[in-house]
């Protein structure tokens, strides 16, 4: 599904992912865990191809396809999708009408997604105009379901959301990667950045990775290694994996 | 009335406007433009009527309380068609109604500047709308002021009133001809919203490219009285410049002034909105939104809280879509006793790139993205509207928007 090789990126000039190697199989969910900073963020702005990320080495295969130069549009239309942690509020321009950009399909297909979730209210607002810190993230999620991704790219879902919303975002994720169906017949793939691990109370992800100034250091199963840094911190997680075994 | 008002405005014949590009008053005629009466809007062809739309002109009776269409110097049409409403050519409501003098002239100066004055001294006719005491007049007065001779001037005087308790909804379309390039537009108004009385004004400018505009408006607010204003002009015209004044005199007075401008490559916009709050519990929101594709849009507000207890905000935003265009915010405060509450804000620039991304994100191309998001920012959107005029509101701009 997804393939990253040596991937270099700069912001402003200033070097961020520093060869980053990464694959990603169909039906398979990862998390990306690591200190604010680490370029967590920035390997998801950059897999959408946002203007601001550069990338000076490597490249980017998606379904088999180099996007590393693509346009953000031709990428999500190719099966990229970003929940943003902090998206823009565009005023006047409905949230209706974004969700029926995102599933191409019409009012009703997107009328029936907020009915799902208790979002009908949502829908003649403007585009998180306003939104409670839960509400954006069920937005984005919302319009990642319109969009129907076969790459779920999710920058830290659970921040900002309360506990009793914590569940239903949990809900929207899991139907995002088919976690209601066999592992074998999964066909939607992720990948996670959380902080807190909350996530992982909701779904099972297959593989782990901690950041670390802008290099994957680590490998492993997820909620190892969440525990790994519960316990510890990041700054053990970071010197046992610097130190040469 | 203290003076008849031609003599006052002789005063001001010579005087220069305090803003906006100055208009020679004699290069544009005053003749012809003598159109008859047209009961059954048939003198006008599919070029016309397609042209007018786009300033909200439907050319029909159909669902309107009332309609006036004056086309050059004579009114073409006017008909009322739900009781509680008066509309009549000013002219003929100043001869019908011994008191309409009264209204006349009182909220606006004939000796102002020489707009005003000449409007005063050569008038051609206007709109005279009044809603009666508790008159809820649902389906909009739809009035239309019309170019229709190239390079003429129009002199027009208009004036509405909100008796005590009732509601009104006017759209004004003001528009030329699709063959006229050339021409001036002077328009008088004068609004009275009396006590607990509902006035949501929208005006629709789409004028041709050479045309100068040099409306002077002011309305009075009384007691728990609502005046709102939409104004949108998206097509390319010479100069507008305004400054609209309104003044909540009435205890619990409201008032929302909205404007969505577009300045296109040679188009000078001078285009304000001042509020006085002159009593307590008067609230005030004025919301300017302006693009440049080209052109020069200044953008003016005046707040002036004259009492305690009074609340107001003002809102001044630009989008500058192309190397060349200006786009100047003008916020001004006046707080003339503690006790106000009164703020502004201003922001002037590009599309935001994080915007036109996330909407990429979306599957949107880049140019899907920026005119989604110039869309947006020219919407309006008011709390209580009836929905037919909300519907019409929003078709009107969605016309106008056509091949911006």
């Amino acid at each position: 599904m997804l393939q990253i090789e040596d991937l270099w990126v700069t912001i402003e000039d200033k070097e961020v992912l520093k060869g980053i190697n990464l694959e990603i199989q169909a039906g398979e969910t990862h998390t990306l865990f690591g200190k604010n900073g680490s370029g967590k963020s920035t390997l998801l702005m950059t897999l959408m191809g946002f203007a601001r990320y550069k990338v000076v080495q490597g490249q980017i295969l998606f379904k088999g396809t180099d996007i590393t130069q693509m346009p953000t549009h031709e990428r999500a239309r190719l099966g990229l999708g970003l929940a943003f942690q902090r998206p823009p509020t565009i005023r006047g321009v409905k949230t209706r009408d974004l969700l029926q950009v995102c599933s191409g399909k019409g009012r009703q297909a997107a009328e029936a997604l907020a009915f799902d979730y208790d979002f009908e209210g949502f829908l003649e607002r403007e585009i998180n105009y306003g939104f409670s810190g839960g509400e954006i993230k069920k937005s984005e999620l919302l319009q990642l379901l319109a969009q129907d991704p076969a790459l779920v790219l999710l920058d830290e879902p659970e921040s900002g959301v309360d506990l009793e919303n914590l569940q239903m975002v949990g809900e929207i994720i899991r139907r995002l990667l088919q976690k209601e169906r066999r592992r074998v017949d999964r066909d939607k793939s992720g990948l996670i950045i959380t902080h807190t691990g909350f996530i992982l109370n909701y779904l099972n992800a297959d593989k782990g990775h901690v950041m670390c100034d802008g290099q994957i250091a680590c490998h492993g199963i997820p909620r190892e290694i969440l525990e790994h840094i519960k316990e510890q911190g990041y700054e053990e997680c970071v010197r046992c994996l610097t130190t040469p075994k | 009335m203290p003076d008849d008002p031609k003599v006052t405005a002789a005063r001001g014949r010579d005087k220069k406007a305090a803003a906006g590009p100055d208009v020679d008053l004699k290069q544009y005629s005053r003749q012809g433009g003598d159109w008859a009466y047209d009961e059954q809007y048939q003198g006008f062809d599919a070029a016309e009527r397609s042209h007018l739309l786009k300033a909200g002109i439907e050319l029909t009776d159909e669902e309107h309380a009332a309609t006036f269409f004056q086309a050059d110097r004579a009114v073409m049409h006017c008909k009322v068609s739900q009781p509680g409403l008066e509309v009549l050519p000013i002219k003929e409501a100043l001869e019908r109604y011994e008191w309409v003098k009264d209204y006349y002239w009182r909220l606006v100066s004939p000796d102002s500047d020489k707009y005003t004055a000449q409007t005063a001294l050569d008038l051609d006719n206007g709109y005279f709308i009044r809603a009666l005491p508790g008159a809820k007049i649902v389906h909009p007065v739809e009035t239309c002021l019309y170019i229709r001779t190239e390079g003429l001037a129009q002199h027009v005087h208009n004036i509405v009133i909100a008796e005590p308790g009732s509601e009104l909804n006017v759209i004004t379309g003001c528009t030329t001809h699709p063959g006229v390039k050339a021409g001036l537009h002077l328009g008088i108004s004068e609004f009275y919203v009396k006590a607990g009385a509902r006035l949501n004004f929208t005006m629709v400018h789409n004028w041709g490219t050479d045309i100068h505009v040099r409306p002077r408006s002011a309305i009075l607010v009384e007691e728990k009285g609502t005046f709102i204003s939409n104004y949108i002009l998206l097509k390319p015209v010479k100069s507008v410049q305004m400054d609209p004044l309104v003044r909540l005199t009435g205890s619990g007075a409201v008032t929302t002034l909205q404007s969505i401008v577009v300045a296109h490559p040679d188009t000078e916009l001078d285009l304000g909105g001042r509020v006085y709050l002159e009593a307590p519990q008067t609230r005030a929101e004025v919301i300017a939104r302006s693009v440049t594709t080209g052109g020069k849009s200044i953008s003016r507000g005046h707040l002036v809280g004259k009492v305690p207890n009074v609340k107001a905000h003002l809102e001044c935003q630009g989008l500058i879509l192309s190397e060349t265009g200006i786009i100047h915010a003008i916020p001004e405060l006046t707080g003339e006793v503690a006790g106000v509450e009164m703020s502004h804000e201003a922001a002037v620039g590009k599309i935001a790139q994080e915007e036109i991304e996330y909407l990429m994100a979306r599957g949107l191309d880049e140019d899907e993205a920026a005119s989604t998001i110039v869309r947006g920012f020219l919407s309006i959107k008011i709390e209580g509207l009836p929905m037919a005029l909300e519907e019409e509101i929003e078709r009107t701009i969605r016309e106008a928007r056509k091949g911006l």
